[in-house]
């Protein structure tokens, strides 16, 4: 079976560019805090998403709403209301992650696929199965935490399918459980869909080095001519003592393109490309590739070679924890 | 620091040349006709913006003695160019052919980013916004220009095709190629 390429969509032009470039499925959001991309200019008013989902579907394509972050009590109706709008969108499935979002789904959509979101950490096959039990999730994205043989040994004990991302920003975090960002400005990817929120990075060009605040702390100065990275606090480069460096993690993104055949053997059953918060020239350009790549492996030729570096941060890339490398 | 192998072409000399000492009010107020017609033909560009509709923006082209400043005004832009430094909320530099290439869709701004040919300065919320704004609007400025000239589309076509295979600069949205 053809391995499915699931592409991010900010925008409706970036849906419509992924489905062009051969996406299988495409995952997008709604334009408020119920997804964990709540940047300014992105994301999905109710009639896009509406549209979006009619031309995805007029081509053969699939389509996921990512309804990711974790309700404030007493609030809950925000999420409510984006599960209903993505039913009623014909949506065809939700990455949800909170527990009582997914036991409101399950009881009040019954026919609406659920997946489970990254933001849920579910990293082995016992709370997978758990999910699967308890809100019959059919899907799991499993956390950039595993290595290849991890992934095998959690696919051969449970019948959820699994997707696992394949490109693009890398998380060192057990996703859904980080604070950082909150920590520097109040604001979190889990509460509020924004990590390093916009309105609080600043960007500072002097004599050519370029320095990074958030919420007012200097986070990485990188000197001229050298790759910037992302504004993030696990990508910030600090001292301590006399040392100097990426306390978390270095600026580079996922690739594991070159992986793809070892993932199929493994069991999984889709590849996920990061970046909604990307342009649809990235959105293409990715898709195209990782197309290619699938598609040759299912003919059983060689992989193409990719093209993928200069969209990456820090323009390097790393197969993360795939293959336990990392120092 | 663009990739070696897909260099951002630079803006050709007798452009720069020209803008030092060409008069800048009636360009000014081409433009803004000219904007006007595009956020009048796309008015989801200035929804997109949300809360950044009246924000005022500063396009700095680096290789050109000129910058733009951008008020989007509620869906009734207003552009000025100045020789001198300006201050807006939000200022994205970077050289012409990058910041035409952003409008076309032909470029990633993040990737633009990482590599250090756009630099954002001031209100990052508002520059975001005013990215993915206009790469939602898949905008074709060649388009646009051609049917603003009546009488004279068909000679401002083949000026503006001139133009950009003698300069390399992106004027029209390249449909399913993408150059990075």
């Amino acid at each position: 079976m053809v391995m499915e390429i699931v592409c991010p969509a900010g925008t409706p032009a970036a849906l419509r560019a992924a489905v062009k470039a051969g996406a299988h499925t495409v995952y997008c959001g709604f334009n408020d805090e119920t997804n964990a991309r709540n940047f300014p200019g992105l994301n999905f008013s109710r009639s896009e998403m509406r549209d979006g989902v009619a031309f995805a579907h007029d081509h053969g394509a699939k389509v996921l709403v990512a309804i990711n972050t974790f309700p404030r009590a007493g609030d809950e109706v925000i999420w409510h209301h984006a599960i209903s709008d993505a039913d009623a969108c014909g949506a065809n499935a939700v990455i949800l992650a909170d527990p009582g979002l997914l036991d409101h789904a399950s009881r009040n959509h019954p026919r609406l696929r659920r997946h489970l979101s990254v933001q849920a950490a579910a990293a082995n096959a016992d709370i997978i199965n758990f999910y699967a039990k308890t809100f019959d999730v059919k899907r799991v994205v499993l956390p950039r935490v595993l290595s290849v043989p991890e992934i095998a040994a959690i696919n051969a004990e449970t019948t959820v399918e699994t997707e696992v991302f394949v490109f693009g920003g890398l998380c060192v975090m057990a996703e859904g459980r980080c604070s950082l960002s909150s920590y520097a400005t109040g604001l979190s990817p889990n509460m509020n869909g924004v990590c390093s929120p916009a309105s609080h990075v600043d960007y500072a060009e002097d004599q050519g080095a370029l320095d990074a605040r958030l919420g007012g702390y200097l986070i990485h100065r990188v000197e001229k001519g050298q790759p910037a990275p992302y504004p993030t606090l696990c990508k910030g480069c600090f001292s301590a003592g006399d040392k100097t460096g990426h306390l978390f993690e270095d600026p580079v993104s996922l690739n594991a393109e070159r992986l793809i055949p070892q993932l199929h053997k493994a069991g999984v059953t889709a590849l996920k490309i990061e970046g909604r918060q990307r342009s649809k020239s990235y959105v293409a350009q990715v898709v195209r590739n990782f197309r290619a790549a699938v598609d040759a492996l299912e003919a059983g030729r060689p992989l193409p070679e990719g093209m993928l570096a200069r969209l990456s941060e820090g323009q390097a890339m790393t197969t993360g924890a795939y293959k336990k490398t990392w120092r | 620091m663009s990739h070696p192998q897909n260099p951002i072409p630079h803006c050709p000399a007798a452009l720069a040349a020209m803008l030092r000492v060409v008069p800048l009010a009636p360009l000014s107020l081409s433009l803004t006709v000219f904007s006007r017609r595009i956020a009048q033909n796309n008015p989801g560009l200035v929804q997109r913006l949300g809360e950044y509709d009246r924000t005022g923006f500063v396009l700095d082209p680096t290789d050109l003695p000129i910058v733009m400043c951008l008020n989007p005004n509620g869906g009734l832009p207003k552009v000025t160019l100045c020789r001198q430094p300006s201050k807006g909320a939000a200022r994205i530099s970077g050289p012409l052919a990058a910041l035409l290439g952003l409008v076309h869709g032909a470029f990633d701004g993040d990737a633009l980013f990482f590599s250090r040919d756009l630099v954002v300065e001031g209100d990052t919320g508002a520059a975001l916004a005013l990215r993915n704004a206009i790469d939602d609007a898949e905008l074709n400025l060649a388009q646009e220009a051609t049917a603003l000239s009546g009488p004279f589309a068909r000679p401002v076509q083949q000026l503006i095709a001139f133009a950009e295979r003698q300069t390399g600069l992106c004027l029209n949205r390249p449909e399913d190629s993408v150059i990075w």
